[in-house]
């Protein structure tokens, strides 16, 4: 067994063990954590794949702002020490069921397809300037138009987000 | 491409990855661990966009961009909700899915 594929079963396990005590945890500021350890184990996961920029995108965004978001918002609407009631059962089951069967249906249809990949295509090496000149280009390949609608769509968002929270005026 | 390593391994993970979300969206009434498994799924369809662009298109960084696009979009999406969380945590005091079923003003 190489090193990546140890790797890539460790961040499987770590992923996986991880995601399922997200959801399970019945105190929320353990089950933030849990989310930010899945997180970090996805980057891990790009990182295998050579994608390094996007890796590090996601540790600071995801595991670095989006977490810590979501850690304050739990420190301003529950106390720390305060543990969930037991779901009912049926919703439980409800879930369980949506887990069992769905996955069951998606990797039967996954495992059971072929994925073939053109032989003719070539790996291009992803460094920086391939990705700035395709991020910003407006040619073949170019995505400077989403990348303007995304930066209107976190204007909106932020201004939203301070209205929203906003307190009232007396 | 990574030897000893098949598009199945990472798709088999995000997958599992995806249905955990949906249970999680289903079991739990908190709106902020709700929250959380919508992160869940959002993370695993990032993970699908990047393994299908690495193994089957590796001349173009198409699932690279639209990862990129989807982190974006997720720290919108947070943003927002955790606004309206806090808005509903200062109206009644608490952020149960099942005691929001008013939406009004």
């Amino acid at each position: 067994m190489t090193l990546p594929v140890f790797m890539f079963y460790l961040l499987a396990a770590v992923i996986l063990l991880f995601s399922v005590l997200t959801i399970a945890s019945r105190r929320m500021l353990r089950s933030a954590v849990y989310l930010l350890f899945v997180l970090i184990g996805t980057s891990g996961l790009y990182f295998l794949l050579d994608y390094q920029f996007l890796a590090g995108v996601q540790i600071t965004l995801y595991a670095g702002g989006i977490v810590v978001l979501i850690i304050f918002s739990i420190l301003l609407t529950s106390h720390i020490s305060h543990k969930f009631k037991r779901p009912a059962a049926w919703k439980l089951w409800m879930g369980l069921t949506v887990l069992v069967f769905g996955s069951g249906t998606a990797l039967w249809v996954l495992l059971l397809h072929p994925f073939s990949k053109n032989p003719a295509v070539k790996d291009v090496p992803v460094d920086m300037h391939l990705i700035g000149n395709q991020l910003l280009g407006m040619g073949k390949n170019g995505y400077v138009l989403p990348f303007e609608l995304i930066s209107v769509l976190l204007l909106a968002a932020m201004v939203a987000a301070i209205i929203v929270a906003k307190k009232e005026k007396k | 491409m990574i030897q000893g390593l098949s598009i199945y391994h990472f798709l088999v993970v995000s997958t599992l990855m995806f249905f955990i979300g949906i249970a999680g969206f289903i079991i739990r009434q908190n709106l902020i661990t709700i929250l959380l498994s919508v992160e869940l799924i959002l993370n695993s369809v990032a993970i699908n966009f990047l393994v299908f662009n690495r193994f089957l298109y590796p001349d173009q960084l198409q699932g690279h961009f639209f990862s990129l696009f989807i982190i974006g979009i997720a720290a919108a999406e947070a943003s927002v909700a955790i606004a309206l969380i806090i808005n509903i945590y200062r109206r009644i005091h608490n952020i149960n899915a099942d005691n929001v079923n008013e939406m009004k003003f």
